[in-house]
């Protein structure tokens, strides 16, 4: 470094920990060095908050949040804003694209006992933005003002007016009127344009909690209990390698091959089969015309389908209103229900591992189940699979203290 | 009890039964590469439906850019009224007319590819036939009880639905399919060659990037391709020292 530039640096330091902080958390931050496949997705979920929030910045530039103007906005997006249509196209091919990173980014916490002490803040702060993603997502979808826009979010802020004594007036408050109209619009569009900035708040304290507790790894090994001194460090954990440069040009090899893929999508099918905008949605929002077939985007359906799957009790739609947000709540105690000795998928027993894939198999199930008409046989198939769901949580505590797993290695393997 | 409801929903709504019935769609085999079709599809559009249907979010001037139509043939051929060039090609029919003619509100058309179909689109326009029930003569098999006439039933001429015996005694007959009993202005290949142009049409305008937006993905795809194995060997050169 020339002297000009360290005099300037130093400068800086003075006031601001610059290169403390670069050291702390980019070049002297140690991975442990046996990071896989699984790893990627959590570089990937911050690119694709960033990629939703500077398209969604620019959708803003143009967009109407009218109720007589919104539809035709898009289209003006769509048409006649220079570059407009791939502006929206990345969003809402985001859209969808932060929900499968996010899907895979928590699946792998459960193959590697990442919400295992001590990183049960870490899940907790994970499961909140996962719910302040959902909302996002929610309140955005009834931006275009499409049919399935207008009547996805009927259906959705119905939900609140099961809630007994409160419900009614609850779901009226949500709505700021009697129907879904030009003041619910309004307001979802203040929030849509609001949560995302609080997502980034969470993702920070999210990181901040990873880097006091370092990474996990497909062992589920704690690198900083192993021994101490590396090529870079005496002090630092054996088996730890620099964030910086390694996991960097790595993620990067994963960036590449997720933007192809998102590409591939955004280019040649982004509507994806009517998955990542659905075809009623180019029919303007009508409030007098109720379409024939009313299904939530795929990411929300496996909790639609739950819904669904629970009959009405004592008159009210609650228990399944109920049900559907016990499915996310329940991921807030995960960390005290398992009780197994060991942390990684690895090591368990092949009881977990079945849990494990029955479960996956149940969730992915139900987001097929939630895009499907209502039929009897389609309800069974919903309550079997919910009933699974649930029984991977409550009976975890029993068949993972039960079950024999096996020893752990002292350090990680490659 | 529960029949006759279920019965008396199926008659009041034509989405219901269309769903219910799942008729089969044929398949349109349009080519938005093919500008000489596009501009035929525009030319019916324009003279056989703009009279009642918009396309109310795309401009004359970008249509006409996009289909290869020069200034003077579209301020002569295209541009009805006072109309100008950069204007949005709404239609003049008013709303509340629609409803004292057809019974219903007459929709945009820009989208309707989009949230019907190319081939959609292609069977409806196949699919009218004569019914003395309904208001203006005619049905449709694709979009049964349509309050709209059949607008292009000068050039194809008119159809009789073919109908199947009841599958159970005292049921509903079922429509196998059509047959023209008189005549139109055009022979029926040529109606099928309109009814292509026209769907072209109405699908460009659905998404008027659509070859644009695959072309580029081309390149960007190619783009990452070659980054890819850069990156590829950036993180080889670096990870070579891990063990």
């Amino acid at each position: 470094m020339s002297a000009e530039k360290t005099e300037n640096l130093n400068w800086i330091d003075k006031r601001f920990p610059l290169t403390e902080t670069w050291r702390a958390h980019i070049s002297e931050y140690y991975a442990p060095k046996n990071l896989n496949f699984w790893s990627f997705f959590g570089s990937l979920a911050v690119l694709t908050l960033v990629i939703q929030i500077v398209t969604g910045i620019w959708l803003a530039m143009n967009y109407k949040p009218d109720a007589d103007m919104a539809f035709a906005s898009v289209e003006y997006i769509m048409r006649d804003v220079d570059w407009g249509w791939l502006i929206r196209y990345m969003h809402s091919t985001g859209a969808s694209a932060f929900f499968i990173v996010i899907y895979l980014h928590m699946f792998r916490a459960l193959l590697w006992g990442s919400y295992r002490k001590p990183r049960e803040l870490l899940w907790i702060i994970g499961v909140v933005i996962y719910l302040v993603m959902m909302a996002t997502a929610f309140f955005g979808y009834l931006l275009p003002w499409g049919q399935m826009s207008y009547w996805g979010a009927q259906v959705i802020v119905n939900l609140f007016a099961a809630v007994p004594v409160v419900g009614e007036d609850l779901s009226i408050w949500v709505r700021g009127d009697y129907v879904i109209s030009d003041a619910t619009l309004n307001r979802f569009f203040a929030f849509h344009f609001l949560l995302p900035f609080l997502l980034v708040g969470l993702i920070f304290l999210h990181v901040v909690a990873l880097h006091h507790v370092g990474s996990n790894n497909p062992d589920g090994i704690e690198i900083k209990d192993g021994p101490k001194g590396n090529r870079w460090s005496d002090k630092a954990p054996a088996d730890g390698i620099p964030f910086h440069p390694y996991y960097t040009v790595k993620d990067l090899v994963g960036v590449v091959v997720f933007l192809a893929l998102f590409s591939i999508v955004m280019f040649f099918m982004p509507t994806f089969g009517g998955l990542f905008i659905e075809a009623a949605n180019f029919e303007p929002a009508n409030p007098m015309q109720t379409p024939e077939h009313i299904a939530p985007v795929w990411y929300f359906t496996p909790y639609y389908a739950m819904l669904r799957a629970v009959p009405p009790m004592w008159d009210s739609q609650f228990p399944g209103v109920a049900v559907m947000f016990g499915a996310i709540l329940i991921l807030f105690v995960l960390p005290w229900l398992d009780r197994s000795p060991v942390k990684s998928m690895r090591y368990k027993g092949p009881i977990f591992k079945s849990a494990t894939a029955i479960f996956a198999v149940s969730f992915i199930a139900l987001a097929w189940l939630g895009l499907q008409p209502v039929t009897d046989l389609y309800t069974l198939l919903s309550q079997i699979f919910t009933a699974l769901y649930f029984a991977y949580f409550l009976l975890m505590p029993i068949y993972s203290a039960l079950e024999k797993t096996k020893p752990v290695p002292e350090r990680v393997t490659s | 009890m529960r029949k006759l409801i279920i019965a008396t929903m199926l008659l009041l709504s034509p989405a219901l039964l269309s769903a219910a019935e799942a008729v089969k769609l044929e398949h349109a085999d349009i080519d938005l590469r093919d500008q000489a079709s596009l501009q035929r599809g525009a030319k019916y559009y324009f003279n056989y439906c703009l009279g009642c249907h918009s396309l109310e979010h795309m401009r004359y001037n970008s249509m006409a850019e996009d289909l290869g139509i020069d200034e003077a043939a579209l301020r002569e051929q295209l541009l009805f009224g006072d109309a100008k060039p950069g204007d949005l090609i709404t239609s003049s029919m008013r709303e509340d007319d629609a409803l004292k003619w057809f019974g219903t509100a007459v929709p945009d058309l820009t989208l309707v590819t989009r949230w019907r179909s190319p081939n959609w689109v292609y069977s409806y326009l196949k699919g009218y036939y004569l019914d003395d029930t309904r208001p203006y003569g005619v049905n449709n098999v694709v979009f049964p009880l349509v309050g709209m006439p059949h607008t292009l039933g000068e050039l194809q001429g008119r159809q009789e639905a073919v109908f199947s015996e009841p599958k159970e005694p005292g049921g509903e007959p079922v429509i196998t399919g059509l047959k023209l009993v008189e005549e139109g202005s055009v022979t029926p290949q040529e109606y099928d060659t309109i009814v292509r142009d026209l769907t072209a049409f109405l699908t460009y305008a659905g998404e008027p990037y659509q070859l644009e937006r695959q072309r580029l993905g081309v390149y960007v795809l190619l783009f990452l391709g070659v980054l890819f194995i850069l990156m590829y060997l950036l993180k080889k050169e670096y990870w070579k020292d891990v063990h």
